[in-house]
C-alpha cells in the first residue's frame, strides 16, 4: 500500500528575526559603515533640525504692519500674513474672492463624489469634465446673472497657478494619449504628423512657447481676431506637457505584450475598442509615475508665466519682496512658496501611489 | 477574379467546407514561412496540426482570422473571403475563436469581465444576458467559482480554461488553438484537454496546433504534418501514426514518440 504524503506544517519565523529589537539592529546597526552612517545622519540632523524649528516657529513673528514689527531675530511670517490674500487671489477683487472660493468647494465636492459607490461614474465624469468648467469658467469671469465680470489681467497668485495646472494636467492628458496613439499609428500622414509635432515641441523650451503665445501670435493675427492672452498661454502649456504626456505613454503602450493586442484582435474588437477597453487601461496603469511626473513638471513650470506678465503665486510673492515696507522678506517669501508647491505635489504624488494600488489586480502572466 | 475563384467563392450547398486555403503563399520580409498551401477543412471537422518549430503551423492557423496577412493565394472562412476588407475581417473573427499559448487573457479585468468584453462590445449583447452565459460557460469548463478573480490569481491551467470559455462566449463556428497546453506545468495540460475534448466531442470545428500527440490520436479527424512552410502530409490518425507515408513524418514521429 501506498504510503499517504502528508506536508508538514508551517512554523513561526525564529524570535531574534522579528520585533522591533531586530529591526533596528537590522537597518540601523548591520555592519561598522552602517553604524557610521546612523550616527553621522543623526548628527546632521541635530545640527539642522533645532536651529530651523527656532527660526521657523520660536522666534517668527506672525503679525505686524512692515517689516520693523519683526525683532525677534527669527522668521518674519508677518509679511505672509499681511500678503496673504494677494498670493491666494492676485488682484481679483476683495468683494468678490467667494466666486473662487465656491468653484474651489465645488470642485472638492466633485471630486469627492467619486468614493461615493452609488453615483453613476459616468455621470460624473461629464459632470467634471463639461458641466464644471463652464460653470467655473462664469464664475471667475462674470458677466452673467448679475456677476461683474473680471478681467482675466487681474487673475492671479495661488488661484491662476491651480487653473494653469488643472487645466493643463486635464487637457494634456487625453491629448497625449491622442498623439501617442497617432505616434504608433500604420498610417503614414497620421503618424508624421504626430512624430513632427511631438519632436518639434519637445525640442523648445517652455519659455519659448510662452513667448510666442503671448507675444508673437498677435502679431500674426489680424486685427479683431485676437484672442485671451490667459488662453493662448493655457494652450501653449497643455500642448507642451501634451508632447511628453504622449512619449509617456508611448513606453506604456509599447509595454503591453503583443498577445493582448492580438487576443483583442480575434474576438473582433475595432480598433478603437481594443484600445479603450483592453490596451490603454493597462498602458496607463503601467506609466502613472510617468504620467504624475509630466503632471508635477508642468505644475511646477506654471510658474514661467511670469516672464510673460502674470503673476502666479511665485510672480505675487516675488512682486510683493520688492514692497518697501517689507525689504529684506525674500527667504520668507520663498519658503512659504516652496512650501505650498511641495504641500501640493507631495499630494500628487502620495494619490497617485494610491491609485497605483488600488488598480493593482495581481502580478501578470503574460 | 477567374473564374474558377468566382466558383470558389461561392460554396456549393453540397460542399461543406468551411476553411478553405487555396494556394495561400505568406513571407515575412525575404523568408518564405507559407508555401503553396491547398487545403479545406470541413465542417465539424477537428484537425491537429504539428511539426518542428518553425514550420509555420501557427502562422497557418493565425491567417484563418487575419492575425497574420498572406500575400498570395486565396483563404475563404465560412464563405466569406479573407482579405483586406476591414467588414470581411470583422465578421470572419466574429465566428472564429481563439486560444493562445499564453492564454492573454485581459490582466485589469475579472474572470467574468473577460468574457463579457466581446459579446457586449462585439455581438451588442445586453450586459445580463452576456454574464449569464459566461457564468454558463464557465461552468462547462469548472471554474464558476472564479468568475470574480483577476487572471493572475489563477494558475496555468485555470487562466486556459477561462480563455478557452472566453472563446466559446462569442459562440463561434470555428475554434482555433495554437499550442494551448504549451506553456503549462504537467500537471495541468490535462485539465485543459479534457475541456478541449469535450469540445470536440461537441461537434465543434476545431483547428489545434499542438505537440499533444495523445489528443492528436484520440480527438483529431485529421492530422496534418507540416515542415519549412509546407503541407508534407495530412491524415487520419490512424494512417498518419501507424503507416506515415512521408520520410519526414517518420523521422518526425520517431524523435517525438521514443523519447
Amino acid at each position: 500500500m501506498a504510503i499517504e504524503f502528508k506536508p508538514s506544517p508551517s512554523l513561526p519565523p525564529p524570535s531574534n528575526a522579528v520585533g522591533a529589537v531586530a529591526w533596528v539592529r537590522k537597518n540601523f546597526f548591520s555592519s561598522p559603515l552602517n553604524i557610521f552612517l546612523t550616527v553621522f545622519s543623526f548628527y546632521i540632523l541635530y545640527l539642522l533640525v533645532p536651529p530651523t524649528i527656532e527660526w521657523a516657529f520660536l522666534d517668527a513673528t506672525w503679525s505686524g504692519e512692515n517689516k520693523d514689527a519683526c525683532t525677534a531675530g527669527g522668521a518674519c511670517w508677518a509679511f505672509i500674513v499681511a500678503y496673504f490674500d494677494q498670493f491666494m487671489y492676485g488682484l481679483y477683487p476683495q468683494t468678490e474672492y467667494w466666486r473662487i472660493n465656491l468653484a474651489a468647494i465645488l470642485l472638492a465636492l466633485l471630486i469627492g463624489m467619486y468614493a461615493i459607490k452609488a453615483i453613476n461614474k459616468l455621470i460624473l465624469s461629464i459632470a467634471v469634465l463639461v458641466v464644471y468648467p463652464v460653470v467655473a469658467y462664469f464664475l471667475f469671469a462674470g458677466g452673467i446673472l448679475g456677476l461683474e465680470v473680471v478681467e482675466t489681467s487681474l487673475w492671479g497668485g495661488l488661484f491662476l497657478t491651480t487653473l494653469l495646472g488643472v487645466v493643463g494636467i486635464v487637457a494634456s492628458l487625453p491629448l497625449g494619449v491622442v498623439l501617442a496613439l497617432g505616434r504608433r499609428s500604420n498610417m503614414p500622414i497620421v503618424k508624421s504628423v504626430c512624430v513632427v509635432f511631438i519632436e518639434t515641441v519637445r525640442a523648445v523650451p517652455l519659455i519659448t512657447i510662452l513667448f510666442m503665445a503671448s507675444v508673437m501670435i498677435p502679431l500674426f493675427l489680424p486685427d479683431g481676431l485676437n484672442f485671451n492672452k490667459l488662453l493662448r498661454v493655457l494652450i501653449g502649456i497643455t500642448l507642451f506637457s501634451a508632447a511628453y504626456m504622449a512619449e509617456v505613454i508611448r513606453g506604456g503602450l509599447q509595454a503591453i505584450p503583443k498577445g493582448q493586442y492580438e487576443a483583442a484582435d480575434a474576438m473582433g474588437l475595432t480598433y478603437w475598442q481594443s484600445m479603450l477597453l483592453v490596451i490603454l487601461p493597462q498602458a496607463l496603469k503601467l506609466v502613472i509615475p510617468g504620467i504624475v511626473n509630466t503632471f508635477i513638471g508642468l505644475f511646477k513650470d506654471t510658474t514661467l508665466v511670469y516672464i510673460v506678465g502674470m503673476f502666479d503665486l511665485l510672480g505675487r510673492i516675488q512682486s510683493a519682496t520688492h514692497d518697501g515696507d517689507w525689504l529684506g522678506t525674500t527667504t520668507e517669501g520663498y519658503a512659504f512658496a516652496g512650501f505650498i508647491y511641495w504641500a501640493i505635489c507631495f499630494g500628487m504624488s502620495r494619490y497617485s501611489m494610491a491609485v497605483e494600488r488600488k488598480l493593482d489586480t495581481g502580478h501578470k502572466r503574460n | 477574379m477567374t473564374d474558377r475563384n468566382m466558383a470558389l467563392a461561392q460554396l456549393e450547398p453540397g460542399e461543406d467546407a468551411i476553411i478553405e486555403f487555396k494556394d495561400v503563399n505568406k513571407w515575412y520580409g525575404e523568408f518564405h514561412v507559407l508555401k503553396n498551401i491547398d487545403f479545406s477543412i470541413k465542417k465539424g471537422e477537428r484537425i491537429v496540426v504539428c511539426g518542428p518549430s518553425g514550420s509555420g503551423k501557427s502562422t497557418m492557423t493565425r491567417c484563418i482570422n487575419r492575425l497574420e496577412e498572406h500575400q498570395k493565394g486565396q483563404i475563404l472562412v465560412d464563405g466569406i473571403e479573407m482579405n483586406d476588407n476591414l467588414k470581411n475581417i470583422e465578421a470572419i473573427r466574429k465566428d472564429v475563436g481563439m486560444v493562445f499559448q499564453h492564454f492573454n487573457l485581459f490582466p485589469h479585468l475579472t474572470i467574468l469581465e473577460n468574457l463579457t468584453l466581446a459579446p457586449i462590445w462585439v455581438r451588442k449583447t445586453p450586459k445580463k444576458e452576456a454574464e449569464e452565459m459566461a457564468m454558463h460557460y464557465l461552468e462547462r469548463v469548472k471554474i464558476a467559482n472564479q468568475a470574480l478573480k483577476y487572471p493572475g490569481q489563477l494558475s496555468g491551467g485555470q487562466q486556459q480554461r477561462v480563455a478557452i470559455a472566453r472563446g466559446l462566449c462569442m459562440k463561434p463556428r470555428i475554434m482555433l488553438f495554437d499550442e494551448p497546453t504549451s506553456a503549462l506545468d504537467p500537471e495541468m495540460i490535462k485539465e485543459v484537454l479534457d475541456v478541449m475534448i469535450q469540445l470536440a466531442d461537441e461537434g465543434m470545428t476545431m483547428v489545434c496546433v499542438t505537440h499533444e500527440m495523445g489528443f492528436a490520436k484520440t480527438v483529431a479527424d485529421r492530422v496534418v504534418f507540416m515542415d519549412a512552410g509546407e503541407i508534407v502530409e495530412a491524415n487520419t490518425p490512424h494512417e498518419f501514426f501507424d503507416n506515415p507515408q512521408h520520410d519526414r513524418t517518420q523521422l518526425f514521429l520517431s524523435q517525438i514518440l521514443n523519447h
